[in-house]
């Protein structure tokens, strides 16, 4: 019966639990803005990278390849485009 | 200002009562001819409600030569306004509305289509495949696009064009310093033919990956494919920043929001840096397709196989990141510190090394090749030395320091024209006459083609040399008119020289076609060019199904393969085949997106509110359709087979 049992599921959904509600901590507690948006980014990342993985099966099929270049391209493009935002609209503006 | 007087042109002139004339005459000729020949039927059936992806080829191919004509009656008008020095053709106002409908017109409505063309039309082909991954979507990507392109172009009849540039930059675009409807327009053209195109973005990759003919890996598609697959990704990567910094300029302008305001914590300038996120990319999507035409045109009109292909396939891959990785170089100006625009400086100039080792590429296959010249390898041929002026001019323009000196001048204008036209124009009429046989039937004139290419050619020079020295001189873009004691008077009337002759090239490709439709050969064969991959294996014109066999592939160049190395592309027999059904929704929510546009663009709200629901409800119906296609039957097959002498 054990390999019927979906042991990565269940501990899967009980990851995302916990990140919920360490996020919902920050609400809840009095921190400063910076310490508080850190830990919302970090679980909210964290917790997209679970969903994909154990919920949406990246990885499971024969696109395997194709899916994970398609996520490691749009991250790239992602943390480009913020981070060239911020450098030419704050951090390298005189 | 009243309720109704938003409706008005806000500067009207003769031209623009004569064009309302022309337009109305236009559609009451269209509906009366369609209904004396009793051709509503054959419309409907035939091409509004269809799926097929070579009809939905045609129909962007014929939508692009449209707004072609459109926006070099635009270009047209430019040039004559500024031929003379305190010329008053047109007054501040209109020229404003001018130069940035034509900009929009050129870039989305037909320089994007030109390259959906040839990707719906080509790339099944090329692959094996009988249909695109979801035809019915590519139908919706169709008239979205469509509707989003006759949203912009009726605007300058009711409420006035879009006046703030192509780029639309923020504060200008802003209800505080473009009172009409005309930036309205802008956003909701491009977020209706914006969502058309993401869509078509998703339908082509998973075509290329997903349906390839057995044996076709990926290092073993065509150069085309490549290219369409290559600029498809960067569609979908950088049309969602498109859409979001739309969808917040429609917000600051409709409901008064501040995110691209000046007061109250807003960022006007992340308008310029957004749009320019998506606006590099796009340059690439619409470049890198051309490409891969001209891949396919040089090796075979030099009668070898194309040299690096290996090359090729990384230098686009390259492309492809580096392309987000510069957009910054588009506002050098705008205020940051040196450090950051040396860094989107030295990003500029690398992506010039893959574009320098296609251009090579090119030369080496050409090297030792049997050149035949043919209107689209003259085309081709053309395009290297007038796109490498261009090419080298942006690499001037790369240089932060420098651009200073550049920006915003004349020369910006001549750069990215001797970039853009022979990079994806020359590139697109070489495809339009490279593929026409497959399309029609029928070869265009070989002899008035090559006219047109030499034509054509010869006129960007004359129209865009000048504009360099002129902008060096200190002639700033978008001006509408100079004393004369500035001297650019002879630069612009070159221009307008040239303009003219760019004038005179597209109305010689107009009657070419005219001339090959009465007498061109309809006995060309499938296979006209001697060319060397599978779109050219099956009859012309196209069978519905494109391949009664699905062809066998083990090497680059199948179809030389089989005609040089008695490789079998067909092998078995026939099999009833699977095709999708036409359907009428996609035209339908395409008109009810237009509608819905239209009332945002108003602030019509009831039916903003209705279409909306209209828009939800056809989703909602194709969500319960029960559809599944139908079946062309061996016989069927047999016959049509036979008919076209296999």
């Amino acid at each position: 019966m054990s390999e019927l049992f979906p042991r990565k599921q269940v501990m899967g959904f009980v990851f995302s639990l916990i990140l919920t509600i360490v996020a919902l901590m920050v609400y809840f507690s009095d921190m400063s803005f910076s310490v508080g948006m850190t830990i919302l980014l970090i679980t909210a990342f964290i917790q997209a990278a679970l969903q994909l993985v154990v919920f949406m099966h990246a990885g499971e099929t024969g696109d395997r390849g194709s899916i994970y270049t398609n996520l490691y391209y749009a991250i790239f493009i992602a943390l480009v485009t913020v981070f060239g935002t911020l450098l030419c609209m704050i951090w390298g503006y005189v | 200002m009243d309720y109704f007087d938003r409706f008005a042109v806000p500067h009207p002139s003769p031209a623009i009562y004569a064009s309302m004339v022309a337009i109305g005459l236009t559609v009451i000729a269209i509906f009366a001819g369609l209904t004396y020949f009793k051709k509503w039927g054959y419309l409907w059936r035939e091409w509004l409600t269809t799926v097929d992806h070579k009809r939905i080829g045609i129909m962007y191919l014929i939508s692009a030569l449209l707004m072609l004509f459109r926006g070099g009656a635009d270009a047209i008008m430019m040039r004559a306004q500024l031929a003379a020095p305190e010329n008053t053709l047109l007054d501040a106002q209109h020229y404003n509305e001018i130069f940035t409908t034509h900009g929009i017109v050129m870039i989305i409505f037909m320089a994007m289509p030109f390259i959906m063309a040839f990707m719906n039309f080509v790339v099944p082909l090329q692959i094996g495949a009988r249909d695109v991954a979801f035809p019915r979507l590519n139908a919706l990507s169709f008239w979205l696009f469509f509707m989003g392109a006759m949203l912009l172009n009726i605007s300058f009849v009711v409420g006035g064009s879009p006046d703030a540039g192509w780029t639309s930059y923020f504060p200008l675009a802003s209800n505080e310093f473009s009172e009409s409807v005309g930036t309205n327009y802008y956003m909701f053209a491009l977020q209706i033919s914006g969502l058309g195109t993401l869509m078509t973005g998703i339908n082509m990759i998973t075509t290329i990956l997903k349906m390839r003919a057995p044996g076709m890996t990926l290092m073993k598609m065509p150069m085309f494919t490549w290219s369409s697959l290559v600029a498809n990704i960067i569609i979908v990567f950088a049309f969602p920043v498109l859409t979001v910094a739309l969808l917040m300029g429609t917000m600051d302008r409709l409901f008064a929001t501040n995110f691209f305001t000046t007061a109250n914590g807003g960022m006007d300038m992340l308008w310029a840096n957004f749009f320019w996120v998506w606006g590099h990319p796009e340059v690439y999507i619409l470049i890198l397709p051309a490409f891969g035409i001209y891949s396919e045109i040089i090796s075979t009109f030099s009668r070898r196989n194309l040299y690096g292909y290996k090359s090729m396939v990384g230098s686009m891959v390259i492309i492809s990141l580096l392309s987000f990785l510069v957009w910054t170089h588009h506002f050098f100006t705008m205020g940051q510190g040196a450090l950051t625009n040396s860094i989107f400086s030295i990003t500029t100039m690398a992506i010039a090394v893959p574009t320098g080792v296609k251009i090579f590429n090119w030369l080496f296959t050409l090297w030792k090749g049997k050149i035949v010249i043919t209107t689209p390898m003259l085309y081709s041929l053309l395009f290297i030395p007038i796109f490498t002026i261009g090419g080298v001019t942006g690499v001037m323009l790369g240089m932060s320091a420098a651009d200073y000196q550049y920006h915003n001048t004349m020369f910006l204008v001549a750069h990215f024209h001797m970039v853009i036209i022979p990079g994806v124009v020359f590139g697109m009429l070489a495809g339009l006459h490279y593929y026409w046989p497959k399309m029609f039937g029928f070869k265009l004139n070989d002899k008035i083609g090559k006219v047109e290419a030499w034509v054509i050619s010869m006129s960007t020079l004359l129209a865009f040399m000048p504009m360099f020295f002129s902008g060096l001189d200190g002639q700033a873009r978008r001006m509408y008119t100079y004393s004369e004691s500035t001297g650019f008077g002879i630069y612009n009337m070159i221009s307008m020289v040239g303009a003219v002759g760019l004038a005179i090239g597209f109305c010689l490709i107009v009657y070419n076609v005219y001339y090959s439709t009465r007498y061109a050969s309809r006995d060309v064969g499938s296979d006209p060019w001697n060319a060397r991959t599978l779109e050219w294996a099956t009859h012309s014109p196209v069978p519905e199904y494109n391949f009664a066999m699905t062809p066998q592939v083990n090497s680059l160049e199948p179809f030389w393969d089989a005609k040089k190395r008695g490789h079998e592309l067909f092998t078995g027999y026939y099999e009833k085949i699977h095709m999708p059904n036409n359907s009428g929704v996609p035209f339908i929510l395409g008109c009810i997106f237009f509608a819905w546009g239209f009332s945002f663009i108003f602030g019509m709200w009831i039916p903003a509110i209705v279409t909306t629901i209209g828009i939800f409800a056809c989703m909602a119906y194709r969500s319960f359709e029960n559809d599944h296609g139908r079946y062309i039957s061996v016989n069927e097959i047999q016959k049509t087979e036979t008919s076209r002498g296999a």
